[in-house]
C-alpha cells in the first residue's frame, strides 16, 4: 500500500528512468541466460530431440547426448588435460602473481604505478600476433604440444588479473597489522603467516578460480600450441565441423558449468575486488 | 632498567628531512610524551624507537643496548597503534594472547596474564568476542591490553586516543594514566593533543619542524616555553604575544604601557598567557569584541594596536563588547621573545 503510494509521488521522469532501468536490466538477463537455458536444453535431450524439428523450450532430462559425448573418442582426455593446464595456470599465476601484489601493495618504488600500467597493458597486446613467434619459440625450446608450456601461456594470460587482485587485497589489509605483529615478536614471513594469511586466503582462493576460469575457458593459445594434448575448448573447436549437433551442446554445457559454478562460488570475491581494483 | 637514548637520530625520507639530529635520554620509568602538530616529526621519531622505521643517522639505546639494527620483536618494546590495529582474526583473548603464544609462553601462564590484563582494562566479559563486535573504546582498551600483557620494559603509544570521541577520550586519558602508572614501563606517548600531553607526561618534548624544540615538565614547558611556538602551541586560549619597544635600562614599553623586561637593545616580543592578565588601573589598553562566558571563568577577546589579545577573567565581572580594559600582567608571568630566533631570552 505505502510503496503504491510512493510509487504514484513520484514525478513522471523518475518513473520513466526506473522503467528504462528494469528493461536494461532484463534485456541483460536474457541476453545472458537464454542461451545458457537453450545450451542446457539441448544438453539433456536425446539426440533425436535435438536433431529434430520443432524444438522443446523444456529438457527431457535424457542422458543419451552426454553419454554420447562422454564416449566419444577424445573427450575424456581433452577433459583431463584441461583441467591439468587449468590446475597449473592457477598455481603459477598466484605463485607468482600474489608475491608481486603483497609488493605492489607494501612497498614504494620507483615506477610503481607505470609498472601496474604496464602489468595491465599486457592483455591489450593481442594473442595471435604472438602466436606464430611463440609456436617456434615452443617447438625450438621443445614445449611444443606439451600441457606445461600451454599452462605457461595461460599463466601469462591470468597474472595481471592475479597480480592486481591480489595487490588490491593486500593493500585492505592495513599495514599496522603486520606492523603490530612485528612489535608482538613476530618476524616478518611469520607476521605474513600468523595475520595477514588468515585474513587474504578468501581472496587469494578466490583469485585463484579465477584464473583457473581463464585457463579453462581459453581457446586461441590452446588451438595453436597444441596438437596432440588438445584441451576440451581446442578439441571442441577442432571437432565441431565435423561433429554432431548433440555432441556441440553437450560439450559446450561441460565448458560452461565448472566456470559458471567456480564463479558463483566466489563472486562475492570478485564484487570487492573489483570494487577496489577501480582505484 | 629500561632508559632509552636516542643519539644523533636524522631521518630523510628523500629530499625531505623528517627528523633533524635529534638527541634525547628518557629515563626508566618516564612517561614521556612527544607533542607536536601533524607533520613534525613525532610519529617517525617514535617508529624509529619502535623499529618500524630505521633512522638515516644515529643511535637507538634501549637499556644499555644498541638496538637500531635489531627489528622490533627484538627490542623489548610493546606498541600501541593509533588505529589499534587489533586482529580481525582472531578473539580479545586471543589477541592479548598474542604476544605471550609468540614467547612461547606456558598455557596456564597465558590464561592467567590475558584475565589479569583484560579486567584491569574492564573488557573481561569481551574476550570471547571478535574485532567486528567491538565499539572504538573497546577495541582501543584491547590494544592497550595486548600491550601491557607483554609486560614490556618499554612500552610506545602513536595517538592512541585520537580516534575517540571526547567524553570517551577523557575517561580513556584518566585510566590509561592510572594503568600505566602500575605497569612501571617506561613509556613514550605521541599525541598532538596539549590537554593530553599535560595531563598525562612526566615529561613533554616539544617536536617542531623535525626538532626537540623543548623536553621539560609539564608545567615548565607551559609556564616557560623555550621558543615562540611552544607558548603558542601550548595553551588554550593560546599564549598573546605583542611587539616591544625598548626603552632603555630594562625598560620596554608595551602598546603604550611600560614594564620592566629583560636588558637588550633590539626591540623583542612580549608575551603572556589570557589567564595572566587582570584588569587594573594601569595596564595594556585593550578594546573588548567578543565576549564568551565560559561557567568557569570568562573569555574575552580583546583588540591592542590592531591585534587580537585574548583574556581570561573571573566570571563575575561584567564586560560588553566595545568596553575599554587595561589588562596587568600578573608579577612574573610576561615572557620575553626574540622575534629573529623566536627563542625565549630571560628577563
Amino acid at each position: 500500500m505505502t510503496t503504491t503510494t510512493l510509487t504514484d509521488a513520484l514525478p513522471a521522469h523518475r518513473k520513466r528512468g526506473r522503467f528504462a532501468m528494469r528493461a536494461a536490466v532484463v534485456a541483460l538477463l536474457l541476453w545472458v541466460l537464454v542461451p545458457l537455458w537453450l545450451l542446457a536444453v539441448n544438453t539433456f535431450s536425446s539426440p533425436d530431440a535435438v536433431n529434430g524439428f520443432p524444438k522443446s523450450l523444456v529438457p527431457e532430462f535424457d542422458l543419451g547426448s552426454l553419454s554420447f559425448f562422454a564416449g566419444f573418442q577424445g573427450v575424456s582426455r581433452a577433459l583431463l588435460n584441461s583441467a591439468i593446464v587449468a590446475l597449473l595456470t592457477m598455481i603459477m599465476s598466484i605463485g607468482l602473481g600474489a608475491p608481486a601484489g603483497y609488493a605492489l601493495s607494501r612497498f614504494d618504488f620507483r615506477g610503481k604505478e607505470s609498472f601496474r600500467l604496464l602489468v595491465l597493458m599486457t592483455r591489450a597486446f593481442p594473442l595471435p600476433l604472438l602466436a606464430l613467434p611463440l609456436a617456434v619459440m615452443f617447438i625450438r625450446v621443445g614445449l611444443d604440444d606439451s600441457l606445461f608450456g600451454l599452462a605457461l601461456v595461460h599463466t601469462t594470460l591470468a597474472l595481471p588479473f592475479a597480480v592486481l587482485i591480489t595487490f588490491s587485497l593486500f593493500s585492505g589489509i592495513p599495514m599496522e597489522l603486520e606492523e603490530a605483529a612485528w612489535t608482538l615478536g613476530c618476524t616478518r614471513i611469520g607476521a605474513f603467516h600468523k595475520v595477514v594469511w588468515p585474513l587474504i586466503r578468501p581472496g587469494i582462493a578466490a583469485s585463484a578460480v579465477f584464473a583457473f576460469v581463464i585457463s579453462w575457458n581459453e581457446v586461441f593459445a590452446a588451438s595453436v600450441l597444441t596438437i596432440q594434448n588438445r584441451t576440451l575448448t581446442a578439441f571442441l573447436l577442432q571437432s565441431l565441423d565435423v561433429s554432431p549437433m548433440p555432441l556441440k551442446f553437450a560439450g559446450g554445457f561441460v565448458l560452461v558449468v565448472p566456470a559458471l559454478i567456480f564463479i558463483f562460488l566466489v563472486r562475492k570475491y570478485l564484487f570487492a575486488m573489483w570494487g577496489i581494483a577501480n582505484r | 632498567m629500561a632508559i632509552i637514548e636516542i643519539k644523533n637520530v636524522a631521518k630523510r625520507f628523500g629530499a625531505v628531512t623528517a627528523l633533524h639530529n635529534v638527541d634525547m635520554t628518557i629515563a626508566d620509568k618516564e612517561f614521556m610524551v612527544l607533542l607536536g602538530a601533524s607533520g613534525c616529526g613525532k610519529t617517525t621519531l617514535l617508529r624509529i624507537i619502535a623499529g618500524l622505521e630505521t633512522p638515516s643517522e644515529g643511535e637507538i639505546w634501549i637499556g644499555g643496548r644498541r638496538v637500531d639494527h635489531l627489528p622490533p620483536r627484538q627490542r623489548g618494546i610493546a606498541m600501541v597503534f593509533q588505529n589499534y590495529a587489533v586482529f580481525p582474526h582472531l578473539t580479545v583473548f586471543e589477541n592479548i594472547a598474542f604476544g605471550l603464544r609468540m614467547q612461547k609462553t606456558p598455557q596456564d601462564q597465558v590464561r592467567r596474564r590475558v584475565t589479569r590484563t583484560a579486567e584491569l582494562m574492564h573488557i573481561e566479559q569481551l574476550l570471547e568476542r571478535y574485532s567486528g563486535q567491538l565499539s572504538g573504546g573497546q577495541r582501543q582498551r584491547v590494544a592497550v591490553a595486548r600491550a601491557l600483557a607483554m609486560e614490556p620494559e618499554v612500552i610506545l603509544m602513536d595517538e592512541p586516543l585520537s580516534n575517540l570521541d571526547a567524553l570517551l577520550r577523557l575517561e580513556m586519558r584518566a585510566e590509561l594514566k592510572g594503568v600505566l602508572a602500575e605497569a612501571k614501563s617506561t613509556a613514550i606517548y605521541v599525541t598532538h593533543d596539549q590537554v593530553e600531553a599535560m595531563s598525562l607526561a612526566d615529561r613533554i618534548a616539544v617536536v617542531h619542524k623535525g626538532r626537540i624544540v623543548q623536553a621539560a615538565e609539564p608545567i615548565e614547558v607551559y609556564r616557560n616555553p623555550a621558543t615562540r611556538f611552544v607558548g603558542s602551541f601550548i595553551g588554550n586560549p593560546p599564549m598573546n604575544f605583542l611587539p616591544a619597544r625598548a626603552d632603555g635600562g630594562g625598560r620596554w614599553s608595551v602598546a603604550g604601557f611600560s614594564l620592566q623586561g629583560p636588558t637588550a637593545e633590539r626591540p623583542l616580543e612580549f608575551a603572556i598567557r589570557p589567564e595572566d592578565l587582570t584588569p587594573a588601573e594601569a595596564g595594556i589598553p585593550a578594546i573588548a569584541r567578543v565576549v564568551e562566558p565560559l561557567g568557569p571563568h570568562l573569555l574575552v577577546t580583546t583588540e591592542v594596536e590592531g591585534q587580537t589579545f585574548r583574556a581570561v577573567l573571573e566570571s563575575e565581572r561584567r564586560v560588553v563588547p566595545g568596553d575599554r580594559l587595561h589588562l596587568a600582567p600578573m608579577p612574573g608571568r610576561a615572557r620575553w621573545f626574540d622575534p629573529e630566533t623566536e627563542t625565549a631570552i630571560a628577563a
